[in-house]
């Protein structure tokens, strides 16, 4: 692209996984009856007062740690005015004047092996607000519904420095930080409800230009896919202007992800002052030596370290180990099968390849994988005891994703057993040579290239199962002594 | 003066008299003073008579029964009861009905107090007359031409006239003590964090604070008893373990050092008031006290801090009355926004708007650091002040009020005058602290007059035992 660089930043909200909402406990569950699951609290009744969920807090404190931030010791709540039907105080609780986490960085390793670290300005615990729901048929009155579930839901907010300074970084550093998020399980950041979601701030400036052009905020990007869309708009729109002389106008805008574009938002839908204050209800957490020391300790191993003991520990290529840590339950699946079988590669060979790829066609998560690590380390020994071939067992496989049995009892109810017995080979090969003289003769004179018709022949004949490890010293027996 | 609340629950516990017949007393006498001085909004005289039937239902059985079980009280209207409408002497709230006990109510509930209504106050705390609530004013029962302070009016004159002689109020800058003292009756502010505010509808949530109501101090000690206490619904409730407030009245004061800070006996103040208040001091000076002149320097800032904060905390407190959920809606608007502005325009009254026009404006970019966080700043210099003085005192003494009960209408054109009403009480809020007002005699008018005792941080057993043998000892 151009003579433009873009300077982009971003407000990454994650939706934390804590049982009960920040500051009541109220579920936190995704997807239930409109106004199920509230209680006086979390409708913002008269009299009714937060009390700090100390779970989303730790978990909140934890991914602090992991993105090494300066953590504050005695950190606070503030509330944020604003007016919107979904936020039934009309403020939030949030944190302004004291965030937990100051300073922080995360690094990225881009595509080109290059190493770039992207410095997180601060990170934050808030409460979520609503939702409205328009309906599709209102009737004469125009009208909406308040949905309150999302209400008080626990809501960790990571503020970047301008440091992505294209798309790929901007992919690379949502990815890196979705991964340590899941790693720290500190939120599912499952797209699809919305728990990981994304406020793009975004300029351009001819390159080789130091001060910063004038930003763009792009709010309502619900995924990684929708915010990567987001930018490249942004960034083609503010291209266009700028190209015809013009200038861009410092704006915050909602993200359609229906048109594909972003809108500004109308004067009415900004707040222009927030008039955050100290909330009197809670008061601040002290952060002790000994809190922190036992979070710092107990920090789950990240996917750097995680890579580089994978590659040490197992033998494996660092690309295996690479692709394997990238999802924390994916690198335990692979850690469970070789703590109960010693064949990494093996192990590593048909995650990457086929369950991976079984995975992404029936749109599953490893943990909710009907081939548990107990039944692939089971169809892995059977390709190793010879049982069955490598192609069966990649039948194997698909079967069990579907059926969810256990690979030996497939193997058995389709007697998919590798015919290992020399004799009724023999006769097979004998049929096989017979039949295809041609070929047979050229593997006779030396061409080893003419085996690979010879035991295709064989495995139509015996349904696969011809062990070639056997049939393969026949066919030299016979046709080459 | 009628049975004390402590004397009885004896008679109730030696079955001398029935529950039933505790509230069939009361109820007439209670219907007809109400009449005459409009002390409460809603009045529960059936729910009173069914839940008096089922204590003497329990006792009869012999099944467990607190030891207060089946005297009656009144509520404030600001504490939140399960299906009973609470407003808070507003329009926004004329119809709410809230789905929950505040903490309180349900303490006192499971103690088998009998709720006889809920009292009349000044619209969402904000107030020192009953003038501002929505719905009417509440007399002073000592005279029906005057006011009975504020804002918890309704419980101040319900104590004084004796119906019953227990309520409970809440305090945001002397909410309990000013109207305690105008219509002579004991009222309690407790250390902020003592009684949990869950439930309390908030109007300033640093300042606010539930307390009691009574005509003895002895009752006062016995309902801090029962709502006292930590509670996990409430981030700002203390843990500290509750003495027994009955059981420290005993004793003698010998020995008690009291503090009189002289920038509390200023100009504006009544001459009437100063001479009884005087006498009073002079009693404590009977009983053993010790009193010592201390200085409370920085006592000049505490309307103005009082006010930032206040109002500060107020504009963002009343945020959520939009119509969206509950409370007052109009029902004709064009859209959201609409919708909002008219509800609020028409749900809240002239001194609740102003407070919110002046605590939007404090907390506003560009005024914060000047506004709100040098008026946090002063607030910590006037705590230091009451943490010094209570080095080297037990307790301080002030009048309550620099003047007695005023006429309806004498200050209503003028809120900074209504304002100066709570001088000697704001800055105990600020402090987060505990006062108690006492009645110490009349002016010459007749009308009460009120001496307050200060105390520090959970002080409450000190200031209950000096207030309680104060009246022992002065009468009143």
């Amino acid at each position: 692209m151009s003579r433009y660089e873009p300077v982009i930043g971003l407000e990454v909200h994650a939706e934390l996984n804590s049982n009960s909402k920040v500051f009541c406990d109220d579920p936190n569950i995704f997807g239930e009856e409109p106004n199920s699951q509230v209680s006086p609290i979390s409708l913002g009744l008269p009299g009714t007062l937060p009390v700090l969920n100390r779970v989303a807090f730790e978990k909140s404190l934890r991914t602090a740690v992991a993105l090494k931030c300066e953590i504050t010791r005695s950190t606070s709540f503030d509330r944020k005015h604003y007016y919107y039907p979904d936020l039934p105080k009309n403020y939030q609780i949030s944190q302004d004047y004291e965030p937990l986490g100051r300073n922080g960085s995360v690094e990225l390793h881009l595509k080109d092996g290059e190493k770039k670290t992207i410095r997180i300005n601060n990170i934050h615990l808030e409460e979520d607000a609503g939702k409205l729901v328009h309906p599709t048929d209102p009737g004469s009155r125009k009208l909406s519904w308040v949905d309150l579930n999302r209400a008080g839901m626990p809501l960790l907010e990571i503020v970047t420095e301008p440091d992505l300074r294209n798309l790929e970084e901007m992919e690379i550093f949502m990815q890196t930080l979705r991964g340590m998020l899941r790693y720290l399980d500190v939120s599912d950041c499952k797209m699809q409800e919305g728990s990981l979601r994304f406020e793009v701030n975004l300029s351009i400036r001819p390159v080789g230009e130091e001060t910063y052009g004038t930003k763009v905020e792009v709010k309502n990007v619900g995924s990684i896919k929708a915010a990567l869309r987001a930018a490249k708009f942004e960034i083609i729109r503010q291209t266009e202007v700028l190209d015809s002389g013009g200038e861009v106008v410092q704006q915050t805008c909602l993200w359609d992800d229906e048109k594909g574009e972003t809108r500004p938002m109308r004067s009415k839908e900004v707040a222009k002052d927030y008039r955050y204050f100290p909330d009197p209800d809670l008061p601040p957490v002290v952060i002790s030596d000994t809190w922190l020391i036992s979070v710092e300790n107990d920090l789950p191993e990240l996917q750097d370290a995680k890579k580089t003991r994978f590659v040490s520990q197992y033998g494996i290529p660092e690309y295996d180990a690479g692709v394997l840590v990238s999802d924390r339950a994916l690198a335990d699946y692979f850690e469970d099968c070789c703590s109960q079988h010693d064949s990494p590669k093996a192990f590593s060979n048909w995650i990457m390849v086929e369950l991976l790829r079984e995975l992404q066609n029936r749109e599953l998560e490893i943990e909710e994988c009907p081939l548990t690590s107990e039944y692939l380390v089971d169809l892995v020994k059977l390709v190793e005891a010879g049982t069955i071939s490598h192609n069966i067992g990649k039948e194997v496989l698909v079967d069990v994703m579907d059926s969810g049995k256990p690979p030996s009892s497939i193997v058995d109810e389709k007697g998919l057993k590798q015919e290992s017995d020399e004799g009724a080979l023999l006769d097979i090969i004998n049929q096989v040579i017979a039949e295809n003289p041609g070929p047979a003769e050229e593997f006779g004179n030396g061409k080893d290239k003419a085996i690979g018709f010879l035991m295709g022949q064989v495995m139509k004949k015996t349904q696969g199962k011809a062990n070639p490890g056997i049939c393969k010293p026949l066919f030299e027996k016979i046709l080459r002594t | 003066m009628q049975d004390s609340a402590v004397a009885l629950a004896k008679k109730l516990q030696s079955k001398e008299v029935s529950a039933k017949e505790v509230v069939q007393d009361l109820l007439p006498r209670l219907e007809k003073t109400n009449e005459e001085i409009n002390a409460y909004v809603t009045l529960l005289p059936d729910e009173a008579l069914k839940q008096a039937e089922e204590i003497d239902g329990k006792r009869a059985r012999g099944e467990a029964l607190g030891p207060w079980a089946g005297l009656p009280i009144g509520v404030k209207d600001l504490l939140c009861t399960e299906g009973v409408k609470t407003t808070c002497s507003s329009k926004m709230l004329e119809n709410f009905v809230p789905p929950y006990d505040a903490t309180v109510v349900r303490k006192i509930k499971d103690a088998g107090f009998i709720i006889m209504g809920k009292t009349n106050m000044d619209e969402f705390a904000m107030g020192s007359s009953s003038e501002n609530s929505a719905f009417f004013t509440t007399k002073n029962p000592a005279d029906h031409t005057r006011v009975p302070g504020g804002s918890s009016a309704g419980a101040a004159a319900a104590s004084a006239a004796g119906i019953p002689v227990l309520n409970l109020g809440s305090d945001t800058g002397g909410s309990i003590r000013q109207p305690a003292a105008f219509c002579g009756c004991v009222g309690l502010k407790p250390t902020y964090g003592r009684v949990s505010r869950y439930g309390l509808i908030a109007f300033a949530s640093s300042l606010d604070q539930i307390g009691p109501f009574a005509q003895t101090v002895e009752d006062c000690a016995m309902l801090m008893n029962v709502i006292s206490g930590h509670d996990p619904m409430d981030g700002t409730s203390l843990s500290h373990p509750v003495p027994d407030y009955l059981k420290g009245l005993e004793g003698d004061l010998k020995g008690l050092k009291i503090g009189i800070p002289k920038e509390y006996f200023i100009e504006g103040l009544n001459a009437e008031v100063r001479g009884e208040v005087e006498k009073g001091i002079q009693t404590l000076e009977s009983i053993g006290c010790e009193t010592v002149e201390v200085s409370l320097p920085h006592t000049d800032y505490g309307i103005a801090v009082y006010y930032f904060v206040c109002t500060a905390e107020a504009s963002s407190n009343l945020a959520r009355y939009d119509g969206v959920v509950y409370g007052h809606r109009h029902m004709d608007a064009t859209d959201i926004v609409d919708m909002a502005a008219k509800t609020r325009a028409e749900g809240f009254g002239d001194e609740v708007k102003r407070r919110i026009m002046l605590g939007t404006y404090v907390l506003s970019s560009g005024f914060y650091d000047a506004y709100y966080l040098k008026a946090q700043r002063v607030r910590r210099l006037i705590k230091q002040d009451f943490d010094q003085a209570f080095q080297k005192v037990d307790l301080i003494v002030t009048p309550t009020t620099p003047t007695t009960a005023f006429k309806f209408g004498d200050k209503t054109d003028d809120p900074l005058s209504m304002y100066l009403a709570d001088v000697f009480t704001n800055s105990v809020n600020l402090a987060g602290i505990g006062g108690i007002s006492i009645p110490c005699g009349n002016d010459s008018q007749g009308l009460p007059v009120g001496l307050q005792l200060i105390g520090p941080a959970l002080g409450e057993e000190k200031l209950l035992k000096a207030a309680h043998h104060f009246q022992m000892a002065h009468g009143g």
